[in-house]
């Protein structure tokens, strides 16, 4: 596996949202009031340039570095999951400000007490995997 | 003596990035990884944690091969790394600043979170381990983590898995996912905060 490519993508991401202030808690608090474009833009601009991407990807055929067909994984069709877990989700992301991706990223500018947010979400994970056969899908 | 042009460069990425920078950023890095072969899915990596941890003997939803999915630890590890560099050596001209709307410096005040327009944090001040000893800080850090973790995993996937993967691939779940997400995170915002905060 050549690993620094994954490191490299990494760098951009976290530059991308650290400079734009997707990583901020009161940017997050501004778009859940709907008081600026800014999130959306960067939503929306990603979604609409990623919708093109994945047209062109599926209609060409492309292949990945290794030379293998580029496949996207379809996700589940079952509903409930999608609306309860989304809310969860929502939930906390409000909350912390923060989603995954910006965790690493602040970890690294020097938050440290972001370690017990992770701690956290694993914990939440594997409670997830005891609790998921016994909640609705 | 570093030449000029890399002085420039390094003042060209420092500024804040507009919107549209960092959504073409984004899309790119989603073809990246596609291209590598891979998904772009930041919270599976608490997943492979819990299994490289040990979980994998506990449950089996924890039962994967963890090396297969080392090279998500690796962008997660990278992630860490881009913060690092960006805050350390291209820090903005005015500070860690988030420019936020005079609309959302009225809405904070409402809170009682008093700041100077232009002069809201990047960061707020309960990211510190000194605020784990008040509620509000251990409520965000501890509860908004165990959530975070709990329902991307139940939603099946976070902000990149499914509001920039699926989306891009016109995933009917994953915009139900992103509409439950703004339902959670405008009930936090309208209901709980006030709560939280005052």
């Amino acid at each position: 596996m050549r690993m620094s490519r994954y490191i490299f993508v990494g760098i951009l991401l976290g530059f991308t949202l650290y400079k734009s202030e997707a990583v901020s808690w009161f940017r997050i608090f501004e778009m859940f009031n709907f008081q600026s474009f800014h999130m959306y833009g960067i939503i929306g601009t990603s979604v609409v340039s990623g919708i093109v991407i994945v047209q062109l990807i599926r209609r060409y055929h492309l292949r990945s570095v290794e030379g293998e067909e580029i496949v996207i994984p379809p996700k589940n069709k079952t509903y409930p999951r999608y609306v309860v877990g989304g809310f969860i989700f929502g939930l906390g992301w409000a909350l912390a400000g923060i989603c995954p991706a910006p965790m690493f990223i602040l970890l690294g500018s020097g938050y440290t007490v972001l370690i017990l947010f992770l701690a956290s979400a694993m914990a939440g994970t594997f409670f997830y995997g005891v609790m998921r056969k016994r909640i609705p899908h | 003596m570093v030449p000029d042009w890399l002085v420039q460069l390094r003042d060209f990425i420092s500024q804040p990035w507009p919107w549209w920078v960092a959504g073409l950023m984004i899309a790119l890095i989603m073809f990246l990884l596609l291209w590598f072969g891979k998904n772009f899915g930041m919270s599976e990596n608490f997943r492979v944690m819990c299994a490289a941890d040990g979980a994998d003997e506990m449950n089996e939803f924890f039962k994967i091969n963890w090396r297969d999915q080392e090279w998500n630890l690796l962008v997660a590890l990278g992630a860490v790394f881009g913060g690092y560099l960006a805050s350390h050596y291209f820090a903005a001209p005015d500070g860690a600043v988030a420019h936020v709307s005079a609309a959302t410096v009225e809405s904070l005040r409402a809170l009682g979170l008093q700041f100077e327009s232009d002069q809201v944090p990047l960061v707020p001040e309960w990211y510190s381990w000194e605020a784990l000893f008040s509620l509000q800080g251990l409520l965000m850090i501890i509860g908004g983590g165990f959530l975070v973790g709990f329902g991307a995993r139940y939603a099946g996937g976070c902000t990149s898995g499914h509001a920039i993967s699926g989306l891009s691939a016109l995933e009917l779940p994953s915009l139900v996912s992103v509409i439950g997400f703004f339902l959670g995170g405008m009930t936090m915002t309208y209901l709980i905060f006030p709560l939280i905060f005052k």
